[in-house]
């Protein structure tokens, strides 16, 4: 669940990146975030995960008020969202399966659940046979799906995906919005912010468009209606 | 979920990343023996300039002249109101003979004093302080008894020996408190600068919901095994050189009246402070230079 309510941002350079933001996203929904360069959607992403604070407003993210949390809490609401980057980030060091199981001890997972998990969740995302390979070893598609595979590993309530497909060709990125459709069927909440007008167009889902810093449209089954700026 | 410590998890990931960035570890490991050497090194002079003055000091005495028309039942009683005064070490008694013995001993080369009279010399107490701090107080309060007709004491040296010992502590230590500093600081931006290049890998933690406490434990772990790792080539190292400088000491007959601390009479405290030192600079070390990279 998110609240965006009357959100303002200005960031310490005089930048006013959000203008008066109200948004609503309820558990369970699948929504497209789209908007031009600048417009503000890395900003809702930064407030969402807490690494940026609003000027002014209310930000409400699974239950925490991101207003007033204390330091201490902030990894226990980042563990209730699972987030997923256009360029994967993944830990080159470490193999896929120790990609995914660092993020199961964060929340002190036992090994046996690990065992059970891992393979699960590989399973899902099609790479149930990578568990040892180093991400350098596969390809951009199958490094975003590790990407997932992480984000999905702890069940979080909700996806946050950042350009999740920026990076992939248009066959890998029609997998991977796929894929992310289908973990949004099976419950888990689903906020993707992109570019890519014919994915958006594609799966009909909920777009919600913003420009300057403020929502211009809201629209279930909706369509990307801006060009993709450079 | 049970929430479990994963320590086996962060003993792992600090081994791992040791030798994963091999080249910063040796260079932290480095960083710490040069600074244990130089501060051992200091503390291990400090220790014999201390063991050298106190060995003076055990020498130094005065002498307290007594009434010669004092009986022996009245020496006895003075000798146990001196041993009441404060800060008197020791009393003993010497006779005029043995003055005069030990003043032939000191003047033995010249030969007009090998006549005088044991009557020249006076019954004497010898004196041994505890502390030459209060010296002077000690000399005043002797000479107040009764009994007592004169005092010899070198009061000048034994203030010189105050003064150089109270001078040598304060260099010894002001020295070590800035090496220890200047050591946390080199090994600090050292590990700082290993984990710049984990900046990203820090920053993906936390966007997974790790604790500051999760990401630093393996920080700190490998601190502590680069630290103790050090502190333990440091000791060898140390050990080599002060055995060496020792030999050639002893070989040369240099300082010959304070012999010098052999190493293995101070080896256990050394190693233990080596290893106290290393794994508090590692440790801390580590766990400073995170902090910059924990705020994401």
């Amino acid at each position: 669940m998110i609240r965006l309510m009357d959100v303002f941002k200005e960031y310490d350079n005089g930048t006013k990146a959000l203008r008066g933001m109200n948004l609503r996203i309820d558990d369970g929904e699948f929504v497209f975030l789209v908007g031009p360069s600048g417009s503000g959607k890395s900003t809702i992403i930064k407030l969402l995960t807490a690494e940026e604070t609003a000027t002014e407003g209310r930000v409400m993210v699974n239950g925490y008020n991101l207003n007033n949390i204390r330091s201490w809490q902030i990894p226990y609401m980042r563990r209730t969202l699972g987030v997923i980057f256009q360029d994967f980030r993944l830990i080159e060091k470490k193999t896929v399966r120790d990609n995914l199981e660092f993020v199961m001890r964060i929340i002190g997972a036992s090994p046996r659940e690990m065992k059970r998990r891992i393979p699960y969740v590989l399973d899902l995302v099609g790479l149930g046979d990578k568990a040892d390979v180093y991400p350098n070893e596969i390809s951009g598609g199958e490094q975003q799906r590790v990407a997932i595979a992480r984000a999905l590993i702890n069940n979080p309530q909700m996806i946050i995906a950042d350009e999740p497909t920026g990076n992939l060709d248009p066959q890998r990125s029609l997998e991977i919005m796929t894929l992310l459709e289908r973990i949004n069927s099976m419950g888990t909440t689903m906020l993707v912010v992109t570019h890519e007008k014919e994915l958006v167009n594609r799966f009909s889902k909920r777009v919600v468009a913003i420009k300057d810093g403020e929502l211009i449209s809201d629209e279930q089954g909706g369509y990307y209606k801006y060009e993709k700026s450079v | 979920m049970k929430n479990r410590f994963n320590f086996g998890y962060f003993i792992r990931e600090g081994f791992r990343s040791i030798f994963s960035h091999g080249l910063m570890s040796f260079a932290a490991v480095c960083m710490i023996v040069a600074c244990l050497l130089i501060m051992g090194s200091f503390s291990l002079v400090a220790i014999n300039a201390e063991r050298m003055l106190s060995q003076a000091e055990d020498e130094n005495e005065f002498l307290a002249i007594i009434d010669e028309n004092y009986t022996d039942n009245q020496i006895r009683q003075l000798q146990e109101e001196i041993r009441q005064v404060p800060n008197v070490a020791s009393v003993s008694f010497v006779t005029r003979e043995e003055a005069k013995d030990t003043y032939l001993d000191d003047y033995e080369d010249v030969g007009l004093y090998a006549d005088i009279p044991d009557e020249v010399f006076r019954d004497r107490f010898s004196i041994h302080v505890v502390d030459l701090n209060q010296f002077d107080q000690t000399v005043a309060a002797v000479r107040a008894l009764s009994g007592v007709v004169n005092i010899r004491a070198a009061g000048e040296l034994a203030e010189g020996f105050v003064t150089v010992r109270n001078v040598a502590s304060a260099i010894a230590t002001a020295l070590v408190v800035i090496l220890a500093a200047v050591s946390l600081f080199i090994i600090a931006n050292t590990i700082r600068l290993a984990t710049f290049a984990r900046r990203e890998e820090i920053a993906i933690m936390k966007m997974c919901g790790a604790t500051n406490s999760f990401v630093r434990w393996p920080f700190v772990i490998e601190g502590l095994i680069l630290g103790v790792t050090g502190a333990l080539i440091a000791f060898f190292a140390q050990w080599g050189i002060y055995t060496a400088v020792y030999r050639a000491v002893v070989a040369n007959g240099a300082i010959g009246m304070f012999p010098l601390v052999g190493f293995a009479d101070i080896w256990p405290p050394v190693l233990g402070i080596f290893l106290l030192a290393g794994a508090l600079i590692g440790a801390c070390g580590s766990g400073f230079a995170i902090r910059k990279f924990l705020q994401v």
